[in-house]
């Protein structure tokens, strides 16, 4: 062994390549177990802090501010210990999909409150007095002008969701940094720990780079045609563009 | 067709209506008038329960509305024009025109077309059926959502404003489309506005409201000749010039 970027280093990565795959499938599989709970947790709490009825608000004003300002990894210990502490045990991918799950739906949730609060007031006022309901306000005009809005930082809580299924280590995961820690902590392996890590954040890469770059075209292209649509800002642009020339 | 009776209304402390009795008959065209803050606006958006009052009763038809009735008897009674026209801006004028029709007055796509383009017609837009709002001028856009409010085919139209937040060029593009729709003799108008001309033109009778309360009543004709009340004189000395 000479070095810590040596071939016999590298090798030994390459050599132990499927536990890297199999933790990033466990990785792959926690995640998006935990965005369905998450989206499905975030629909709701966005709709109840935005429907204006002061219990619902508060269930959810509660709710987002616990999840928001306690560690993530404190949330997935608790879980972990207090579900094996009631006779439950449901493993750790299963805890770490509830435990991203809860926490990235907090975050979802403040996205889909304010995509919804990003539109004007008129438009809940103009759905309600031509007669719609609750849910055909939202399905019809509420939503359709909001979902665009929320797309891109959903993406970004996407990007994040991934990168904390790290947070299972702490519970003995077999997702991509369990596996990685494991194997540079490893008797026989343990000398490779540098490009063991490399290797590690390489993957994380690959999948959050494009999605982070999506999710920044995207908001951009949406204020390009915000601002396009919106004809007071187009005088505004007009004028500036008469005053520069 | 409309009727308050001791509406209050609060907004946390403050104060917006004292205590307001007022009876609409149907086809009435009335005007409300009176300075900002005086709760014309707020007078008319409980008439549909955009604002419920605080305590009172707002009767619609005979039937008293309420929280729980409000969405279907609003639904099957009145429309609304808005201040700042709220057309919905992700569909196209003749989207805004159908939806309501198509998903709440259970008419066909067909159906819902030929009234949307008969009521485009009415406000002299026809060949606007396939943009998008923002691609109009606020008088057409507020010509749009008159058109939206006609398809609804209710008996009672609210106006909250409507030309108050146009340039002046295009008011008057909106006050005709109202005055030839005040010929309608079914249609109960109530119409909030700073337009004297329009008022005077089309009223049935005119309210005058300030801090809260209905401070005069009558005829355009006795409101403009010879108001009684002075705040009345001096709001209108300062308005029609």
């Amino acid at each position: 062994m000479s070095g810590l970027f040596s071939w016999d280093a590298w090798a030994t990565v390459w050599n132990h390549r499927e536990s890297f795959l199999l933790g990033l499938g466990n990785t792959l599989l926690t995640a998006f177990s935990a965005l369905v709970l998450a989206f499905a947790i975030g629909a709701v709490i966005g709709l109840m802090a935005t429907s204006g009825k002061k219990p619902l608000k508060f269930i959810a004003r509660v709710y987002v501010e616990f999840i928001q300002n306690t560690p993530l990894l404190l949330q997935l210990c608790f879980l972990y210990y207090a579900l094996a502490f009631a006779g439950l045990s449901l493993g750790v991918i299963r805890t770490g999909i509830i435990a991203l799950g809860v926490y990235t739906g907090a975050y979802m949730g403040e996205v889909v409150r304010a995509a919804i609060e990003s539109v004007p007031k008129g438009q809940f006022e103009a759905a309600q007095a031509q007669g719609f309901n609750y849910l055909q306000r939202m399905g019809y005009i509420i939503l359709p002008q909001s979902i665009p809005v929320m797309l891109p930082p959903m993406v970004n809580q996407v990007v994040n969701l991934f990168k904390n299924t790290s947070c299972l280590y702490i519970v003995g995961g077999a997702d991509l940094i369990s596996v990685t820690y494991s194997f540079v902590t490893g008797a026989s392996t343990g000398g490779a720990y540098a490009p063991a890590y490399i290797v590690c954040g390489a993957i994380f890469f690959v999948v959050c780079f494009p999605l982070s770059t999506l999710a920044t075209r995207w908001e951009a292209s949406l204020k390009e045609r915000k601002g396009k649509a919106d004809p007071a800002l187009r005088a505004v642009k007009r004028t500036a563009l008469k005053e520069a020339a | 067709m409309i009727k308050l009776e001791h509406v209050e209304k609060y907004f946390g402390d403050l104060h917006v209506l004292k205590d307001i009795n007022l009876e609409v008959a149907e086809g009435e065209k009335l005007v409300i008038i009176g300075p900002s803050g005086s709760g014309k606006s707020t007078t008319v958006r409980c008439m549909n329960f955009l604002e419920e009052p605080t305590s009172g009763h707002v009767y619609i038809d005979g039937q008293e509305l309420t929280s729980k009735n409000k969405t279907k008897l609003v639904r099957e009674t009145t429309s609304m024009v808005f201040q700042q026209f709220n057309l919905y801006p992700h569909m196209t004028v003749l989207k805004n025109l159908t939806l309501a029709p198509m998903k709440l007055h259970h008419k066909t796509k067909q159906e819902a077309e030929e009234l949307a383009y008969h009521y485009l017609e009415v406000v002299g837009l026809r060949d606007k059926a396939n943009v998008y709002p923002t691609q109009l001028s606020g008088g057409q856009q507020q010509r749009i959502a008159i058109a939206r409010a006609l398809c609804a085919q209710t008996k009672i139209i609210l106006f909250d404003e409507p030309t108050s937040a146009l340039d002046p060029e295009t008011i008057q593009e909106v006050l005709d489309v109202m005055v030839n729709l005040a010929h309608e003799k079914n249609i109960t108008m109530v119409v909030v506005t700073h337009e004297m001309g329009f008022a005077r033109q089309v009223a049935d009778r005119v309210v005058f409201m300030a801090d809260g309360q209905i401070i005069e009543e009558g005829t355009p004709e006795h409101f403009f000749t010879n108001p009684k009340n002075e705040r009345v004189r001096q709001f209108l000395g300062k308005i029609i010039r």
